[in-house]
């Protein structure tokens, strides 16, 4: 049989995407956007929607912070604490890929 | 109603009640129906439409057995061309060569097997269908193939609460990235298999401790999803997540329900799509107003911190157990009644150790049970 997956660690640079069966949908009637994934739905606020807009499987995790830091006009480090605990988080639920 | 009425989110479409398994605990409703009180596929894409037009994100495609509807390859295709989000819940029996292709190129977001045990012994035993472990395998590994991510769904009770770790390999070994492990609950046939299926208290309690420590062992790797059995319960689960809060449920025939098991509260009618739109239902349907928010609450429940946690808990196992659907959910500690949960699995340990009868279970068919009108 297959072999047994490994838990990712999130790396600088990786370049982190949405699997196939996760996505992103703006939903017209609750006027938001939505998580769409295997059995659950999650409601991202706007920080997190950023950060998910910006997994597109080129940008590098270290890309990811500098154009958020930019866009919030804040110190990299601090964004760049919440992203990494977001992205492993996303990753451990596997809604994520590292 | 103390708050506002909001969309639904998630809808459960039992498109037949014709399954090749026989699993006694099944959720279907005693009375099955058959074939010829089906939906045709036009009003199955009907409905499924004014379900996306009131706010329906996720549709899951069940049954009885959902591919042995020939247009499931439609219906996944309605609802893809609608943004939903579609989840096939099958038993993985009998599927025809090029079909589950067939389903991921319609739009299929995700497919949940069913595994009966993780030993082929039970899970032919449960079902009641020779070879089915067999073909259950074969089917995850052409989901996979095909490019579905895979759940794999283990009904747990008395006779495989023992192989949950091997619940975990098997699914590790299927490349599935979810697991439940569901516990059986005691409504429709597993009400009438009670006894059967009870498992005993010290594995209830082994199993915990063993799906805890997976889940934490296999973090980024699986993802485990765990339904403990209620009797065995402190506080009730918010069953359904609220009744008609955000899902629902309809019936091979059409027929809207907050909940499977629904139909056993006798004071209660339910309308059928068709002659009403599923807005009217949702909104106005008394048997959807009865439970909704917490105005119906009787106490304990309506002084309870815990009221919009739990939601009261499961309104038809009060029914079952307390014999009125407004009461408090027996699970719940703060019943009145809690006491006679510990009784029922002291009478199935008792009932277990008896002489054994020729057939463990009252296996699901078609007609085997039929219910005064």
């Amino acid at each position: 049989m297959t072999a047994l997956r490994e838990r990712t660690l999130l790396s600088p640079r990786a370049m982190p995407s949405l699997p196939k069966h996760v996505r992103i949908q703006y939903d017209p009637v609750r006027q938001a956007f939505a998580v769409l994934s295997p059995e659950k739905i999650f409601w991202p606020n706007d920080i997190s929607l950023d950060i998910l807009r910006r997994c597109d499987g080129r940008s590098t995790v270290g890309h990811i912070i500098a154009g958020l830091a930019a866009e919030y006009d804040a110190e990299q480090e601090a964004v760049a604490a919440d992203v990494i605990a977001f992205l492993q988080e996303w990753s451990d639920k596997l809604l994520v890929k590292l | 109603m103390s708050e506002p009425l909001l969309p639904p989110i998630g809808m459960l479409a039992e498109l037949t009640h014709r399954c090749p398994l026989q699993c006694p605990y099944c959720s279907n409703p005693l009375e099955l129906l058959k074939a010829n009180r089906e939906l045709d596929t036009q009003t199955w894409l009907d409905l499924f439409s004014q379900a996306a037009d009131l706010g329906v994100l996720q549709v899951h495609l069940s049954g009885g057995e959902p591919t042995l509807r020939r247009d499931l390859e439609q219906l996944i295709a309605g609802l893809s061309a609608r943004g939903v989000y579609t989840n096939l819940i099958t038993a993985g029996i009998g599927i025809a060569e090029g079909r589950i292709e067939a389903f991921a190129e319609a739009g299929l977001d995700h497919l949940q097997l069913s595994f009966q045990g993780a030993r082929p012994a039970t899970t032919d035993r449960i079902g009641n269908h020779r070879g089915s472990h067999e073909k259950k395998l074969e089917t995850a590994r052409r989901a996979r193939a095909a490019g579905l991510p895979l759940t794999i769904n283990a009904p747990i009770h008395r006779h495989n609460i023992e192989e949950v770790p091997e619940f975990i390999d098997l699914a590790l070994a299927l490349d599935a990235e979810r697991l439940e492990i569901a516990n059986v609950q005691y409504a429709g046939w597993a009400l009438t298999n009670r006894d059967a299926l009870m498992p005993e208290p010290a594995a209830v309690d082994r199993q915990a401790e063993i799906v805890a420590a997976a889940r934490e062992r296999l973090t980024g790797i699986i993802n485990i999803d765990f339904v403990p059995p209620d009797y065995f319960a402190i506080y009730p689960k918010p069953c359904m997540g609220g009744w008609a809060r955000d899902a629902f449920m309809v019936t091979p025939d059409g027929t809207v329900l907050p909940c499977h098991a629904a139909q056993t509260i006798p004071s209660l009618s339910f309308e059928r799509f068709g002659p009403r739109s599923l807005s009217a239902i949702w909104t106005d349907s008394p048997a959807f107003n009865a439970f909704r928010g917490t105005d119906w609450m009787q106490e304990p429940c309506r002084g309870c911190e815990r009221r919009e946690i739990d939601w009261g808990g499961c309104r038809c196992q009060a029914m079952a157990n307390a014999g009125d659907a407004a009461a408090t959910d027996p699970a719940c500690v703060k019943s009145p009644i809690h006491a006679r949960m510990a009784m029922l699995i002291d009478d199935a340990q008792r009932s277990a150790a008896g002489p054994s009868r020729d057939e463990l279970f009252v296996y699901r068919r078609i007609g085997v049970v039929t219910e005064p009108a």
